[in-house]
């Protein structure tokens, strides 16, 4: 596609999803609005997980923990004020804060590959451990009882900025999870667009490289990591006002489950990740319904297939199947600009530049 | 005195039990460079097996020491030739694959026997020491670790299996070109370290009760403890897990077992920042 | 404090009220539709709970089928919509939301955790939909719109306790109870209890839920040197205290009493050398010998088979729940929610298999009665009953009839 064609597609989708988002409270009854707000933010956790893995080739193992802290930071701080305003701030830099913190550690620390995911999978496990074990009275802070394995029940909804009248109403709170997933959406894209963008992908795509060429990659990294990191906080503060937070935001399952949707969406893409969490989500949901089947087993399939037969997940695959149509058509289909093959060790990262936005050279 | 050589004991049961549940992800991460995150399942179904055998009048110990590891290691081996062997060099693939494996086994092991904790009572019974009594089980599980290392060690030093199981380890391409299979090589490495992951599941039964979902606790401890060992399969192992279980045993003596936990993954974080390649990366670098 | 939870409470209404009436012509027409009685379960049928969840969701079957093969409720059959939560608190929410918002049922039974309570109640309540939960917990939920028809500390840790002390003739007693708000509170009031009786708590140990490894742990009790073990430890991890426990040969050095061990079927799953001896306190146990009991267990048995798993406290109050809330919707001639509040308000009482129970109105909990039991070859033994017991801890911070407007759970300041 030209760069003119890219731009008239991405302003129709832009149209399109913005009415998608003005029509699903009009048709929807509430529960499905609240079901929609919740798969909603965990897109942009899936979203946050896409440009940190996808796009810079950080796999991290501990998502959840930024997920997670954004959650208890929100409830804590707007328990404590009455008012949302700060406690969303707060709850977008804490976890921001402690990304870096963690990144700093790590990509100063040279840890790289597996070990990477050992270390940030042993963090949220440490946090899960540790929010588990307040449920003692000594776990107060300020007016907020941390509550244990219970959690904090309730969690104050969002309201406008220093405005404590104006508790918002599950559909406000709709309009708000799905105008940030555009924004994150659009935003992730012109981000990895941008000279810091197209760093941290070439990171990905060969790091050896693009230290050689100059670029500090440790500061890329952590770049990349950090807005990740804060991006999940956002998903956590969304989350709280749907759910309410517990420590399971923290646990093994999260983390999991976030893995899974991207892999399955199309690793390397932005698109593809918000797909799979939602479809799945929706998928999961559908199965508690009927009896004597374990989710379980519907999602473990559903992983080890994708992995042997489409590891790239489903949007590349629906991406390649409409070009190659496209060029059926067209009597002479331009040749794809096609990066050099990868190392082995890095063929989880889908081949193709599907991050590639914008005017290519 | 007598609380100095329980604690010490307790100390060397729970290093034991550490190295139990890691070896057979040592062996085959060490081997293979897999990381098998289905390794906890591959625990719990050594854990059904011993239910489920002893049920059908099979000796305790015949279905611990035998019938588990053969049945774990067979599942393991049509594991390997089901899904693992089209994923080798790709290792984070392979780590999403086994863990979809891991999912599905879960729900399986759910829907199968239900998902209820069951188990066997552990036999021997307790042993006094001073005024102080233990379960004499605990110190036989640490014999037989013992014996399992040396035996490891032993097969890998001293057989031909164990020369040709190195040499691909090291060189696979070498190895192929001297004629070796190395496809062969990697099945049963896979199938062996699955029949340790049983041999685990089947000792811990009588402790901690078996149940679908009990893999989750052990499979990111043992992967923690593998990585900070190492790549050294035996060396790696024992020294995580000497530095690891001792740490979280004294913790939580000395405060609480969530304590205990918090120590054991917070030391692994810092010894993975100063050693990232683990204890084996940079000591004992030519050991097994 | 109170003020600004007040008000805070009350945007939340107004803003709720808004927003229902903004989507209100898409529930009305189900409203309409009505013709039979829509009842909703929540439990674990999955997951690391099913163990609790799945009897309950049976017996609640169980119980909807007999009212609708008596001819239902006034005049209309009844609809029981079961969901699965899969033991993860967030489908409690999602299911709840979806069961007041969609279903509309005259009444919802759930939840088993006190967790998976805190997550359903403020959603029932928001959208106005009439909540039961039935297990056995910590004490102290106020709230009109809920009823707890299980048991609280003050009715059984009350009983055991001395009780205990009197048949193990000790003073000194070791705690290890789960880490969580159950636990934690639970653990109070033992320790609130061992001093009215003039004994001491040696210590106190917390365990997260997920713990198998009690090896320091009963080092650490040898070392104390308790006269009695309470065990406050909850769910299938926790089982494994008790093998270990018989497996270092600690059983017949010191006695164990527990509020707990039993009610997850934990008696039948450890070996019978395992379980033996230890004390239990409940509202119900299966081997309760009334006619009533023997009738409902033939039933029950009847329809799920004989391999059914035995019952327990939560089973027996979810059945009990059920009648309670069917005969206030005889009493008021309506499923109407205020109204069935009031009849449930009118010390309604149901005589079934774990007696007589009658719910409190200034509570809205159970008056019922207690029974001490002791593990006895994979059954319990039956050693002791107490009629009618008050739920005196909720009451002591609780009076819907003064206050019908609170809302919260109350966490006991347990004076010790």
């Amino acid at each position: 596609m030209s760069p003119r064609q890219r731009l008239v597609v991405s302003i129709i989708a832009f149209i399109a999803s913005v009415a998608v988002i003005f029509i699903v409270p009009q048709v929807l009854e509430l529960f499905a609005v609240i079901n929609a707000t919740i798969y909603v933010s965990m897109a942009i956790l899936a979203l946050s997980l896409a440009l940190i893995w996808g796009a810079g080739g950080i796999l991290s193992f501990g998502q959840a923990a930024f997920f997670g802290l954004g959650g208890y930071t929100y409830a804590v701080c707007a328990i404590n004020f009455g008012d949302s305003t700060w406690a969303v701030v707060l709850a977008v830099m804490l976890p921001a804060l402690f990304a870096a913190l963690l990144g700093y550690f790590i990509f100063w620390g040279r840890i790289g590959d597996v070990y990477l995911g050992v270390i940030t999978l042993t963090v949220t496990l440490i946090l899960f451990k540790l929010f588990n074990a307040t449920a003692g009275d000594a776990y107060t802070i300020g007016k907020a009882r941390l509550g244990g394995f219970n959690g904090i029940p309730s969690t104050p909804p969002l309201n406008l900025p220093w405005d404590v009248g104006t508790s918002l109403p599950p559909e406000q709170i709709w309009y708000i999870a799905a105008g940030l997933l555009l924004l994150f959406y659009f935003g992730s894209r012109w981000l990895l667009s941008t000279g810091f963008g197209r760093v941290v992908i070439s990171i990905r795509e060969n790091e050896r490289r693009t230290e050689l060429l100059g670029y500090d990659v440790r500061r890329y990294k952590l770049g990349i990591f950090t807005i990740g990191g804060a991006m999940a906080g956002v998903a956590g503060i969304l989350f709280a006002n749907c759910v309410f937070v517990s420590p399971t935001m923290f646990s093994l399952f999260y983390n999991a489950q976030v893995i899974i949707w991207v892999t399955v969406g199309g690793i390397g893409t932005l698109l593809g990740p918000i797909m799979g969490a939602i479809a799945l989500q929706m998928l999961v949901a559908k199965l508690g319904t009927i009896n004597g089947l374990d989710p379980n087993v519907v999602l473990g399939f559903i992983l080890i297939l994708f992995v042997l037969l489409v590891p790239k997940g489903i949007l590349p695959v629906m991406q390649g199947g409409f070009e190659r149509m496209r060029h059926r058509r067209a009597v002479s289909p331009p040749a794809p600009i096609r990066p050099p093959q990868q190392p082995a060790q890095k063929q989880s990262v889908a081949q193709e530049p599907v991050l590639t936005v914008g005017s290519r050279p | 005195m007598d609380l100095v050589v329980v604690v010490l004991l307790q100390v060397v049961a729970s290093v034991a039990s550490l190295v139990l549940i890691s070896i057979g992800l040592a062996v085959i991460f060490g081997m293979m460079r897999v990381i098998n995150l289905a390794h906890g399942e591959f625990i719990m179904l050594g854990g059904y097996a011993v239910i489920y055998a002893t049920r059908w009048g099979v000796n305790l110990w015949i279905a611990m020491l035998i019938v588990a590891p053969l049945f774990v290691g067979v599942i393991g081996i049509i594991v390997e030739r089901a899904v693992i062997r089209f994923l080798y060099g790709r290792m984070i693939d392979t780590m999403l694959a086994t863990w979809g494996l891991s999912l599905l086994l879960i729900g399986a092991a759910t829907m199968i026997f239900g998902n209820v904790t069951t188990g066997v009572s552990a036999p021997l019974g307790g042993i006094t020491i001073g005024q102080y009594q233990t379960s004499l089980y605990e110190l036989v599980l640490a014999v037989i670790v013992v014996v399992v290392l040396v035996g490891l060690m032993a097969v890998l030093k001293l057989t031909k299996a164990g020369l040709i199981a190195r040499a691909t380890m090291q060189n696979p391409a070498m190895a192929a070109s001297l004629g070796i299979s190395t496809s062969t090589v990697y099945s049963v490495t896979f199938g062996a370290g699955a029949a340790l992951s049983g041999l685990a599941g089947a000792l811990i039964a009588p402790l901690s009760g078996v149940l679908p979902t009990m893999g989750i606790s052990y499979v990111a401890k043992a992967f923690i403890t593998v990585i900070s060992g190492g790549a050294a399969i035996i060396s790696g192992t024992l020294s995580a897990s000497t530095l690891l279980g001792s740490l979280n045993t004294l913790a939580t003596f000395a405060a609480t077992p969530v304590i205990g936990e918090v120590a054991l993954l917070f030391a692994a974080i810092i010894l993975l920042r100063v050693l990232p390649q683990g204890i084996t990366g940079r000591f004992f670098r030519r050991a097994l | 404090m109170d003020d600004i939870k007040l008000s805070r409470r009350r945007l939340l209404k107004a803003a709720v009220a808004g927003s229902a009436a903004a989507v209100g012509p898409w529930f009305i027409k189900d409203l309409y539709a009505a013709d039979e009685i829509k009842v909703v379960g929540i439990h674990d049928a999955s997951g690391g709970l099913d163990l609790l969840g799945r009897p309950m969701i049976d017996v609640l079957t169980l119980a909807v089928e007999e009212a609708n093969a008596a001819g239902g409720l006034l005049g209309k059959q009844l609809k029981l919509i079961s969901y699965d939560a899969q033991s993860n608190i967030q489908y409690y929410t999602q299911y709840a939301t979806q069961a007041a918002t969609k279903d509309k049922p005259a009444v919802v039974h759930a939840g088993i955790t006190s967790a998976s309570r805190e997550a359903i109640r403020p959603v029932l309540r928001r959208f106005n939909t009439l909540y039961f939960y039935n297990t056995l917990y910590e004490g102290g939920v106020c709230d009109r719109n809920c009823f707890c028809t299980g048991s609280t500390p003050a009715q059984t840790v009350e009983k055991l306790i001395p009780f205990a002390m009197k048949k193990f003739s000790g003073k000194k007693i070791y705690v290890l109870a789960a880490d969580y708000n159950y636990g934690q509170i639970t653990s109070k009031w033992v320790k609130k209890y061992t001093q009215d009786e003039g004994g001491t708590i040696v210590s106190t140990d917390f365990f997260p839920l997920d713990v198998t490894d009690f090896g320091p742990t009963i080092k650490k009790i040898q070392a104390a040197k308790p006269d009695i073990v309470m065990s406050v430890l909850v769910g299938g991890s926790h089982i494994s205290f008790y093998r270990q426990w018989a497996a270092a040969g600690m059983k017949k050095e010191i006695p164990m009493a527990s509020t707990t061990f039993g009610l997850g079927n934990e008696h039948v799953v450890v070996s019978a050398e395992e379980g033996n001896g230890i004390l239990a306190s409940y509202a119900y146990f299966d081997e309760v010998t009334t006619a009533a009991n023997k009738a409902f267990l033939t039933r029950y048995h009847k329809r799920f088979g004989d391999k059914a798993p035995p019952l327990t406290e939560t089973a027996a109050m979810t059945y009990h729940g059920f009648q309670l809330w069917a005969a206030a919707v005889k009493k008021a001639g309506t499923i109407d929610r205020m109204k069935v509040i009031e009849a449930l308000e009118s010390h309604i009482s149901v005589d079934g298999p774990a007696g007589k129970t009658t719910l409190d109105p200034a509570t809205h909990h159970d008056i019922l009665d207690v029974y001490i039991g002791e593990a006895e070859n994979k059954k319990f033994k039956l050693l002791q009953s107490f009629s009618q017991q008050k739920p005196a801890d909720t009451a002591a911070v609780c009076d819907l009839v003064k206050n019908p407007n609170d809302n919260q759970q109350y966490i006991i300041d347990v004076k010790v």
